[in-house]
């Protein structure tokens, strides 16, 4: 079988489709199963009381926000280099959700830091480099939508986004950095056996997270075939298609 | 008229020093257009000039605060007089067409690029450093961290010019927002540049060694001379195709 048969949008959409109902299942399972184990089952923490259950949003939202940027920046590297139409339209539409997932993460984390820290908004290390990563994240939507013609947009948010991605670790770095030369370090968990029910917990949200970013991303990917491929020929033979017009 | 009579030809290539005559070609042209407005050039250093002394304008004018704050303003002025000018750097040529024979020139677009880059930079950049001194007064900070501020900005500034153009070769062209589009795609790249670059005045005060910060900005000069003029002839091509 020719491995790059799926790089074709017309043999791609109807896998897509498939997986889409599979990842949205598990998401939805693990999302369900994940919450009630992190907010009833897992016991409370010592020192943070119940607020530490921000995490099982938390954590998820702020992993998947910089390895979404990362796998943006890994499809549009391939769409430059191969001048691939499918790549492109993966990393537009992974965009969003990275974004959504970096706003998120720095809203559950100033929700935490509230309780813990007494502040919601710290210039630590982290929230900072992730505020700059949301800008990075709306700077490569903004492009796209100034740009009219959808094959420019892919090029040129192509190189914006492998600038971006050369940049983040640096802008970690310098960031980390910076705070430590402001600022003693904030309170620090510290080193500690996490309890079995917590890492339960907060594995299964990981995945659900994980299952709901690559459901909401080839959903959103098969919307972005149709709008752009409208006037293909395969695409007027969908059923779906078929009834409408 | 502002393709002068010396554009490269097939035969200059054939003679082997093409990234270079591309580069001092590219850095005299866009020098003498910037000469012949200087208008322009005043008005963006004028405007450096006023968003430094609007600081202390808005709180009240206490020595140990303005001494506090003063590296970072200078350093964010810094930042917003070179995004001010970006939009001038491809622009004009863009419309006119120029940057299109430059993409067809058998010189290499990068070499050309490299030549604009350091014209822009000679003349927003280097007028920062240079009046970085005379401005540092308005915050009385002492002569040691101005002599670092004025090392800082003399090695950082020229990388905000490399990654400007990239931002600025993206946006050639649009025609919704093209000014704050490219706030928004380049600020915050220029961040890295800004913490090193204030970092080390303060370093000096904490008695820290600034070698370190001088040393990190050193180092993304070069990952950005490197880097960005290829990136910026890709986003050329691109708005070109």
């Amino acid at each position: 079988m020719n491995s790059f048969k799926y790089a074709s949008p017309a043999q791609f959409y109807p896998l897509a489709g498939k997986l889409v109902s599979v990842f949205a299942v598990l998401a939805t399972v693990l999302l369900i199963i994940g919450l009630i184990v992190g907010l009833y089952l897992a016991p409370i923490d010592v020192t943070q009381k119940d607020s530490y259950r921000i995490i099982y949003v938390h954590v998820p939202a702020a992993w998947m926000s910089m390895f979404l940027y990362v796998v943006m920046a890994f499809w549009y590297a391939i769409a430059l280099g191969a001048n691939t139409r499918l790549s492109a339209m993966m990393a537009q539409s992974i965009a969003p959700t990275g974004a959504l997932m970096t706003a998120l993460a720095l809203w559950t984390g100033s929700f935490w830091g509230k309780p813990t820290w007494g502040t919601y908004w710290e210039w630590d290390a982290r929230m900072t480099s992730e505020l700059v990563l949301l800008f990075l994240y709306l700077g490569v939507i903004a492009l796209r939508s100034a740009i009219d013609d959808p094959r420019r947009a892919d090029k040129a948010c192509g190189v914006l986004a492998i600038v971006g991605v050369v940049n983040v670790p640096i802008i970690y770095m310098s960031v980390q950095w910076w705070n430590t030369l402001h600022q003693g370090a904030t309170i620090s968990v510290g080193e500690r056996t996490i309890d079995s029910m917590m890492l339960t917990g907060l594995l299964m949200m990981i995945f659900a997270f994980w299952f709901y970013s690559i459901a909401i991303t080839l959903m959103r990917v098969r919307a972005i075939i149709l709008e752009r491929e409208a006037g293909a020929n395969w695409i007027s033979e969908l059923s779906e298609v078929k009834g409408q017009r | 008229m502002n393709t002068p009579a010396s554009f490269p030809t097939r035969s200059a290539y054939a003679f082997g020093d093409g990234a270079l005559s591309a580069f001092s070609w590219a850095l005299r042209r866009d020098l003498r257009l910037a000469m012949r407005s200087r208008a322009e050039l005043g008005v963006q250093i004028l405007f450096y000039i006023i968003v430094v002394a609007l600081f202390p304008l808005s709180m009240a004018p206490d020595h140990q605060l303005l001494l506090l704050l003063g590296p970072g303003v200078l350093w964010v002025a810094a930042l917003l007089a070179s995004l001010l000018s970006l939009s001038r750097l491809f622009a004009n040529d863009f419309a006119d067409g120029t940057l299109e024979q430059m993409a067809l020139s058998p010189w290499p677009l990068s070499a050309l690029i490299l030549g604009k880059v350091a014209a822009h930079w000679l003349t927003t950049g280097l007028p920062v450093v240079l009046l970085a001194p005379l401005l540092s007064i308005q915050y009385a900070l002492e002569a040691e961290a101005v002599k670092v501020l004025m090392m800082g900005l003399l090695i950082g500034t020229p990388v905000l010019s490399l990654l400007g153009a990239i931002g600025a070769a993206l946006t050639l062209g649009l025609r919704s927002g093209g000014g704050s589009l490219l706030a928004l795609l380049v600020l915050p790249l220029y961040v890295p540049i800004l913490i090193f670059g204030a970092a080390s005045v303060d370093g000096i005060r904490g008695g820290i060694d600034v070698s370190s910060n001088f040393a990190l900005l050193g180092a993304g000069l070069l990952l950005a001379l490197v880097g960005a003029p290829f990136a910026t002839s890709a986003a050329i091509r691109i708005a070109l195709d």
